[in-house]
């Protein structure tokens, strides 16, 4: 993976619109954005309602995502563009995913929705009209999701990256700061986590930065590469953005996504938390 | 549920302001509410927290603590601006940004 292997541009869609084997995907928080207009032939992704198990709090099966993807037109071969709003939060979180469930042609269009709108580019409410193909997901690549046992025992271990804002790390906040403040049981952070804001990674834009500064900025946060790396947030989807950056750009072998992130760990009994800026020590 | 900011916004007479401190307003380009519009809100540091896209009628709204933040504006065709505000627990904030 580099760069260009796991990212286009805006040209580039725009010289693949009717490319019938590239498919764009928009992946919103705010579910309502794609009704209003989205890229011309992109099909939408409810990151809660299709890639959500609507009972217990985990993923689809392999069997039912199949069944999504394929009833969207998409095949096992085809290229898939994810983009969204929020920076590409929850286009990363579908990126992670679908990685999750082995499909191999995956991409993220670099600033997703927001630089395609600041660049006056072109929505559409047209809905697309692909017919539905067969979709058959591998099974789930576990090397790349962190679940609570794990991070617990990674604590003073491994590098625990906490990519929310300074404000939600130290406890100050309890989700980001266009959500109501409620979610968690407590606020804080793992402790020995390093606080790596996802947005340190973006430009204002919502581009990533360069490889350089990508690789600058978790040198000096002290995230060392030569140990196993579990990045996490609040639910999982800028702990996605981050772990695009780490696996797919910086090419890390050894990251993985927490999904439950800080609504599970801030609510579980008995764990040790750090509240403050710092990190706090292990045990 | 959905969390996104729409829902967030249409939620907010459920919520118990008592403890949230909310900045929010709207955003003008000529006259008009600005409908494409990327608001950012930013701490006392000048770290980015949080950012939404505005409402049809160029409204936002943060869900902050009490303090100083700076809310910024990216808009297409056109510099950025930006405010800077207090926010207080149990009240409204409110802030206009003119493109």
């Amino acid at each position: 993976m580099s760069r260009d292997a796991a990212l286009v541009d805006a040209d580039w869609v725009e010289a693949h619109l009717d490319d019938d084997s590239v498919v764009l995907a928009e992946v919103d928080e705010d579910t309502t954005a794609y009704d209003g207009g989205h890229i011309r032939g992109a099909v939408k992704i409810h990151w809660k309602d299709d890639l959500q198990d609507p009972v217990r709090r985990d993923f689809v099966t392999g069997e039912q995502l199949g069944a999504l993807l394929g009833g969207l037109g998409i095949g096992n071969d085809d290229t898939v563009v994810l983009y969204g709003g929020n920076n590409n939060w929850f286009a990363a979180y579908a990126y992670w995913y679908l990685r999750l469930y082995g499909h191999d042609s995956v991409f993220l269009l670099d600033g997703g929705r927001k630089k395609w709108e600041l660049d006056g580019r072109a929505l559409t409410d047209v809905l697309p009209s692909r017919g539905p193909r067969p979709y058959q997901a591998s099974a789930p690549d576990l090397a790349i999701r962190a679940f609570r046992d794990e991070v617990v025992s990674a604590i003073g271990s491994r590098n625990l990256v906490d990519v929310r804002s300074p404000d939600e790390y130290a406890g100050r906040l309890l989700a980001p700061a266009h959500l109501p403040q409620e979610q968690a049981q407590r606020g804080g952070h793992i402790p020995t986590a390093t606080n790596v804001p996802w947005s340190k990674a973006a430009n204002e834009d919502g581009t990533f930065k360069s490889l350089d500064e990508l690789r600058s900025l978790y040198a000096a946060a002290g995230v060392d590469f030569a140990v196993d790396t579990i990045a996490y947030c609040r639910i999982g989807e800028r702990s996605a953005h981050t772990w695009f950056v780490l696996h797919e750009l910086l090419e890390q072998p050894n990251v993985k996504n927490y999904d439950g992130s800080w609504t599970e760990y801030g609510s579980l009994v008995g764990v040790p938390v750090a509240v403050g800026d710092e990190p706090g020590e292990a045990g | 549920m959905s969390c996104g900011p729409a829902a967030a916004a249409s939620r907010a007479a459920e919520i118990d302001l008592g403890t949230q401190a909310i900045i929010q307003g709207t955003v003008v380009h000529g006259g008009r509410p600005a409908r494409t519009a990327y608001v950012r809100l930013l701490d006392a540091s000048g770290v980015f927290t949080a950012e939404v896209a505005t409402g049809p009628s160029g409204d936002f709204r943060f869900f902050a603590r009490p303090g100083d933040w700076t809310v910024r504006v990216l808009a297409p065709r056109t510099a950025p601006v930006q405010s800077t505000v207090r926010a207080a627990l149990g009240t409204v904030t409110e802030v206009e940004l003119t493109l």
